[in-house]
Order: structure tokens, then C-alpha cells, then sequence
């Protein structure tokens, strides 16, 4: 039998494991996400596609707003507020689907190009779509965080699965930081 | 589950058949609705990508994920007890001395596979003129080659280290058993849809892909780029899992500086597999979807540039080779000691020169491009640091054969495949500076000489060291030792007739021979060497055999091993029993010296801490 501190332990060493590991899934996956930067700089270099500046600029503040309570969920339930928690995750949710529908509902049918009409339309739709997989798969990590917070499933020492999740959006957030200007601001039209 | 369906691999196969078919009737349905009519490619793209997962359901990959998903525990990996028996290997195990055997027959599996691809287009270059294959079929066959072997080999160097690192440094399992295993099963249903290709069409551009050629080869090309994609992802996880293991799961007091070549290796390793591997998989995905929605990425015509997959694609490809021949470098100095009884010269500047070559292997991609029509102010920079791989690698040299000096060798088997391994490296190692080299590179680009160049490096720095490596720990494995006499053959037939091989395919590269061509002029006069390297070519397949009977045979009538066979320091060795119980370590172990002090007195490596009370 083990004792309640020697559990304890053990868990310490497993979810620093799990932080490592974690980190370097971040660290691999943003290898995909540099190697779409140096296609768009390598294929456009100083121009910039087409694109709607009004929407690009509210659907990067909803990312960003979005990362905020994606932090405040985590802190929430670390000090076992759990219906603060259970608010903000299904803000950062909402957040995150708002963002989807701005890029892929209205962007990619705003942009005046297809994904065949030339190396905008193929940096464009590839980036964007490229992270906009990875905001889905964290809205779907969300949900799941959310739906399991429901069930009662979550305590200040134990809530790995919440600070991943909200890593993990946050990881996707600084990489809109990223594609954000590279898309929109830098270069001419 | 009972009868016959308690072997997973049989609900795998199913699962993967029903997510194929789903998949094409998936895409060919949104397609009707849409009003438009059937089409092979995407159809059987999304058809290949979902039936690896449907694998991976029908395994029950996922089982545990999808109740961690829906809130349920599930029992931690230590407290599972499976039934021991053979089935094991044939299902789902987290048990990382499983997995590890489970990658070794598929990577040999892959390996026959390969090998044989490589001996049907040896035989048609035999003679000038066509004799046996169609173009196409030729085309497919050297790029299949190439691709299976690749996947072969990654396979290989995770069976290595899914077995060895846990043991030896002293941990219970892999940081993540369940990811491990899902690792494993993901690269199974990837090699069948890379072998898959060779019935959807084939394809004409080589392991390379190289757009625009591979814009328009057949649909084969497809299967090719998902079976890469799924075998990468593979490749990521497990080297994720890999480094997390090394740097939090060793035993007590194994400080970094004490931790064996071969961890260093797999560390190395895995830092460039972690990272360098998303390059290949993206630059495939964007030909993919240049195929699929017609996104100009590498098409000049639309505004794209195919240089700029070759950036990409090297970014990996290049590193890739020092994924390849790390582990087997590490496996030359981690087993040289143990047949040498003395000391590794040089600890830590061999642990160094592993992660030398992992760094200074991330900026020499574009030396595979002096002839592409790159910036040509980028050539002589990628020279110099592709020179720079050579410092690294020749501190391992020194420390080996330092090493060897005065030392007591015992000339076991595996130490026979040590020493093949080193002189072979050494042959690929020396061809490699003319090819680094920019005003001798133009000359060779693309021709035999490359062929040579890299089989000797593959050889040395992995297929010698995975022999000498499935020789050491088989007894680990199966408890039984393998026959000395076969092994020995199989070292004597696969040194001269690689050698003869290797050397062969320089010498007419260097006449002009160029890669990739299933044809050439006789008047060039090379059909006589061509003949040669062939029969050398059979003779390292038939050494092949000659281990794989070995291998099967001794499994049931090998000379039965209980105790430390090899007399190795390391605590797989001294401290479990052979064969190696389901956990490791059933009591925790401390490290109180250095792993590689052989014949020096009184030192000590490892000791077995008391059972703690209580526990």
C-alpha cells in the first residue's frame, strides 16, 4: 500500500514529466509553423495578400482576449474557484470559435483569391488553415476540459489536464502573434 | 475478445480495411453531393490517412485516451500485469522491452522488404538495355527502396533505444508507456500504405519527391507522401518520449556524466527527430496539397519556386542521416568496453560529439543543392560546415580505437559487427569530404558515387551496429544465446560483399554512372562492375538470411543464458535476471561510479538499494 504523501510524490514526478513533455511537443510543432513563415517570406517575400484589415485586426483581439481567460481559468481553479473557472473556460471557448468563424467563415471568402490562384492564395489558405486545425483541436481540448470540469473532475493540486490545455492555447495564440503581421502588416500590396 | 481476434494486430488490420473504405466512400459522397463525380486521388488519400486510424482504434490505441477524455481513471501502466507468452508481441503492450522487440521485426521485416526491392533493379543493371522491369516499375522500385529502408531504419533505432535506454539507465519504463505504444502502432499501418504505392501506380521521383516531378507522377505518389507523413509522426512521438525519459527517469545518482554513450546517443538523437522531422512532413503535405487543390507552392507556372522545397525537405532529410547513425555510433561505443575490458577512452568528449553532430547537423542541408540553382553565395558557407560534421565524428574514431589499444578483445560475435562497423564508417565516413566539398561535388552530384557514399555510412553507422546490438541483448530477450557458428558466417559473407558493393558503386560513379537510371550506354563500360556489385549485392542478402534463420532458430533451440553472458557493468546485466522480468527493477537501484571502468580494481557501477519498508 502507499501512503497519501508518497501518492503525492509520485504524482509531482509525473506531471513534471508531463510539463517536459508538453514543452516539447510545443517546441516540435512550432518547427511546422516556422517552416510556413519561411515559405511565405521565401515565395512573397515584401508583398502582402489582399486581405481585410478591419477584420484581420477584431479577429487577433478575440485570440488574444481569448489567452487571457484561458489564464484566468488556470488561476481560477488553482485557488478552487470552481465556477470562475468554469466561466472563463467557456469563454476562451467561445472566444475561440469566434475566431474560426471570423477567419475561415469570413476571411476565406472575403480574400479575393482561391487557394489555386497563385502563391498568395497558397500561403494564405495554408497558413491560416494550418492554424486554424490547431484552434479547432483546442477548442475541442477545451471542451473536453470543460465538460470533465462539470463532472467535478478538477482540484487546486490536481489539474494537469486544465494547465495543458491552457498551454496549448496559449502556444496557438503566440503563433497568430507570428502570422498575424506576417500576413497582414509587413510588405506592400 | 476471443479466438483468433485477441491478437490485435488482426483488429488493427480490420479497423484499418473499414476506415479505408469509410474514407473513400466518404470523399466520393461529399463529392456526389456536390454534383461531381468520382476521382481516385482525394478519395484515396483521405481513404489512407483514415484508415491509419482506424488501425489505431481497432488496437485500441486510443481506448485509454478517449476514457481519460470522457473523465474516467484508468489503472496506471505500472500496476498492469499482462499475460506473458508470444501474444504480447502481437497486440497492444505498454511494456517498453515489448515495444522495443515489436519495432526490431518490423524494422527487419521492412528491411527484406527493401531489400528485396534493391535486388530486382540490381539484377535489371546487370546488362545494358531493358530486361525485366518496365521504367515506371524500375523508377518505383529505387524510390520504395529508399523509403522502406528509411522507415526501416527509423524503426530500428527506436527499437534500440525503446529496449536499451530504459534499462540502462535504471528507470521502470519509458515516461509515456501509453504513448509509447501508440508510437509504434502508428508506424504499422504507415509502412503498409507506403507499400501500398507500388499497387496505386507507383511513382517516378525516387525517395527525394522532388516537385515538379512529383506534381505529376502517379497516384502512388499520394500513398508515399502519407505513409511519410503517419511514419514521421511516429518518429516525433517517440523521440519526445525518449528525451522526457532520459532527462527525468533515470536512477538514483546517474548524473548526466555518468550516463551511458548510448543515452547520449538516443538524446542526440532525438533533439534533431523531435524537431527536424515536422520539416519533411510539412514540405510533403504542401506537394500533397498542391496535387489535391492545385496551391501553387512549387510550381514556377503559378508563381511558386521548387527550390524552396528542396530547402525544406534537406532541412530534415540532411539531419536525418545523423538520426540514422547516432544510435549505431553510440551502440560501437557503448558495446566496445564490454569486448575490449578496458575503459572508454575519452567519456566525455564522445558524449559531447554526439550532441556536436545533432547541433552541427541542423545547418549543412544545402550541400545535397550546390547543382540545384540555389544563391550560389550559400555553397561555400555550407561547405565549410558540412566539413565541420568531420571533428565531431572523428572524436568518436579516436575514442575507439583508443579504446582497442592494449586492450584484451574478446572476438565475440558482436564484437566482429563492431569492428565491421567501424571500418565500414570509416569508408563512408572518407568518401564523404569529396561530396561535401563544392568544386569536387559539382563532378559527383547525382551519380553512383553518392550511392556508395551512403550505403557505407548506412551500414557502418546502423546495420553493423544493429547486428552487434540484436547479437548482445537477444539473450535478454529470449534467454537464449544465438548460434555462434551462423553468426560468424553471416559477419564473413556481409563484410566482403557490402565492401565490394559499396566500393563497386563509387567506381562507376566515379566513370559516370548516374543515380536513378535503369538504363545506360554500353559504351561506357561498366556492365562487368555492375555484375559484380550485384553478386556482392545477393551475397549481403543472402547473409541476411543467413541471420534471420539464426535469429528464428535460436529463439527454440539456442544455448541456454541465465547469467551475465557478456560479463557487462550494466545493471541489466548484473542486476535482473535473464531473460529480463515484465518490470524493471523490481527493486530501485543506485549509481555509485562510472558505466565503463573494465579491469580497473574495485570500481563500481551500480548496487541494488534495500526493498524500502512499508512499500
Amino acid at each position: 500500500m502507499t501512503t497519501p504523501e508518497a501518492a503525492l510524490t509520485t504524482y509531482k514526478q509525473k506531471l513534471a514529466n508531463n510539463r517536459l513533455g508538453l514543452w516539447l511537443f510545443i517546441l516540435s510543432d512550432s518547427f511546422v509553423f516556422a517552416a510556413l513563415l519561411v515559405t511565405r517570406f521565401y515565395l512573397l517575400g515584401d508583398k502582402r495578400p489582399h486581405l481585410e484589415q478591419e477584420l484581420g485586426l477584431i479577429v487577433t483581439s478575440v485570440l488574444l482576449i481569448s489567452s487571457f481567460f484561458a489564464n484566468r481559468a488556470e488561476v481560477q481553479i488553482s485557488k478552487g474557484n470552481r465556477k470562475g473557472f468554469l466561466t472563463s473556460i467557456l469563454i476562451t471557448m467561445l472566444l475561440g470559435i469566434g475566431f474560426l468563424v471570423g477567419v475561415v467563415g469570413f476571411e476565406w471568402r472575403l480574400a479575393p483569391f482561391g487557394p489555386a490562384d497563385g502563391p498568395e492564395g497558397a500561403v494564405f489558405f495554408m497558413m491560416t488553415g494550418m492554424h486554424a486545425f490547431h484552434v479547432l483541436t483546442g477548442v475541442i481540448f477545451l471542451f473536453i476540459v470543460f465538460r470533465n470540469g462539470l463532472k467535478g473532475h478538477y482540484s487546486p493540486e490536481k489539474h494537469w489536464a486544465v494547465e495543458a490545455a491552457a498551454n496549448y492555447w496559449h502556444f496557438v495564440d503566440v503563433v497568430w502573434i507570428f502570422f498575424y503581421p506576417a500576413l497582414y502588416l509587413i510588405g506592400s500590396l | 475478445m476471443k479466438g483468433i481476434f485477441s491478437y490485435g494486430i488482426l483488429r488493427g488490420l480490420i479497423g484499418q480495411a473499414i476506415g479505408w473504405a469509410a474514407g473513400i466512400g466518404l470523399v466520393t459522397g461529399i463529392r456526389a453531393l456536390m454534383g461531381l463525380a468520382y476521382k481516385a486521388e482525394p478519395a484515396w488519400v483521405v481513404g489512407a490517412a483514415l484508415g491509419i486510424i482506424g488501425f489505431l482504434i481497432g488496437i485500441g490505441a486510443f481506448r485509454d485516451w478517449f476514457a481519460w477524455a470522457k473523465g474516467e481513471e484508468t489503472p496506471d501502466p505500472e500496476e498492469i500485469h499482462e499475460e506473458p507468452g508470444v501474444k504480447r508481441y502481437f497486440g497492444y503492450s505498454l511494456d517498453h522491452k515489448v515495444i522495443g522487440v515489436q519495432y526490431a521485426f518490423l524494422s527487419l521485416f521492412l528491411l527484406v522488404v527493401g531489400g528485396s526491392f534493391a535486388l530486382i533493379f540490381r539484377v535489371e543493371l546487370v546488362q545494358t538495355g531493358m530486361q525485366w522491369v518496365t521504367l515506371n516499375f524500375f523508377n518505383t522500385l529505387i524510390g520504395m527502396h529508399g523509403m522502406t529502408l528509411i522507415v526501416s531504419i527509423l524503426m530500428g533505432i527506436s527499437a534500440m533505444s525503446n529496449y536499451a535506454v530504459p534499462l540502462l539507465i535504471g528507470a521502470r519504463d519509458m515516461a509515456f508507456p501509453r504513448l509509447n505504444a501508440f508510437s509504434f502502432w502508428l508506424a504499422v499501418p504507415a509502412s503498409l500504405v507506403l507499400v501500398s504505392a507500388i499497387f496505386t501506380g507507383g511513382f517516378d521521383t525516387g525517395w527525394t519527391g522532388y516537385p515538379p516531378l512529383s506534381i505529376r507522377a502517379p497516384m502512388g505518389m499520394q500513398m508515399f507522401f502519407v505513409a511519410v507523413f503517419f511514419a514521421g509522426w511516429s518518429s516525433i512521438l517517440g523521440a519526445l518520449n525518449l528525451i522526457v525519459t532520459i532527462l527525468r527517469m533515470r536512477a538514483a545518482g546517474m548524473k548526466m556524466f555518468r550516463m551511458p554513450i548510448f543515452a547520449w546517443a538516443t538524446l542526440a538523437t532525438s533533439i534533431i527527430a523531435l524537431t527536424a522531422t515536422q520539416l519533411i512532413g510539412t514540405s510533403f503535405q504542401m506537394v500533397s496539397f498542391e496535387r489535391l487543390f492545385g496551391m501553387g507552392f512549387f510550381n514556377a507556372a503559378q508563381g511558386g519556386n521548387p527550390i524552396l522545397f528542396q530547402h525544406l525537405f534537406w532541412f530534415y532529410s540532411h539531419p536525418a542521416v545523423y538520426i540514422f547513425v547516432l544510435p549505431g555510433l553510440g551502440i560501437i561505443s557503448e558495446l566496445l568496453p564490454v569486448f575490449v575490458r578496458k575503459p572508454l577512452f575519452g567519456y566525455k568528449w564522445v558524449a559531447m560529439s554526439s550532441l556536436g553532430i545533432a547541433l552541427v547537423g541542423f545547418l549543412v542541408w544545402a550541400h545535397h543543392m550546390f547543382t540545384s540553382g540555389m544563391e550560389e553565395y550559400l555553397r561555400v558557407p555550407f561547405m565549410y560546415s558540412t566539413l565541420l560534421v568531420a571533428v565531431p565524428t572523428g572524436i568518436k574514431f579516436f575514442s575507439w580505437v583508443a579504446t582497442m589499444w592494449m586492450g584484451r578483445i574478446r572476438f565475440q560475435v558482436p564484437m566482429l559487427f563492431l569492428i565491421g562497423a567501424i571500418i565500414v564508417f570509416l569508408m563512408g565516413g572518407l568518401s564523404g569530404p569529396p561530396l561535401g566539398t563544392v568544386s569536387t561535388n559539382l563532378h559527383m552530384h547525382d551519380s553512383y558515387f553518392v550511392v556508395g557514399h551512403f550505403h557505407a555510412t548506412m551500414f557502418g553507422g546502423f546495420i553493423f551496429p544493429l547486428f552487434a546490438a540484436i547479437y548482445y541483448w537477444y539473450p535478454k530477450v529470449t534467454g537464449r544465446k544465438m548460434n555462434d557458428l551462423l553468426g560468424k558466417i553471416h559477419f564473413y559473407l556481409l563484410t566482403p560483399g557490402f565492401l565490394i558493393m559499396s566500393f563497386g558503386q563509387m567506381q562507376v560513379g566515379l566513370l559516370g554512372m548516374r543515380r536513378r537510371i535503369a538504363d545506360y550506354d554500353p559504351a561506357q563500360g561498366f556492365e562487368t562492375a555492375h555484375l559484380i556489385i550485384t553478386i556482392a549485392g545477393f551475397m549481403v542478402a543472402f547473409s541476411v538470411l543467413i541471420f534471420l534463420i539464426n535469429l528464428f532458430v535460436s529463439a527454440k533451440r539456442g544455448e541456454v543464458v541465465t547469467e551475465n553472458v557478456w560479463q557487462s557493468r550494466s545493471p541489466e546485466w548484473t542486476v535482473l535476471p535473464t531473460p529480463a522480468p515484465m518490470h524493471n527493477y523490481p527493486q530501485p537501484i543506485r549509481v555509485v561510479g562510472d558505466p565503463y571502468d573494465y579491469g580497473l580494481k574495485g570500481a563500481r557501477y551500480v548496487e541494488v538499494l534495500p526493498q524500502q519498508a512499508g512499500d
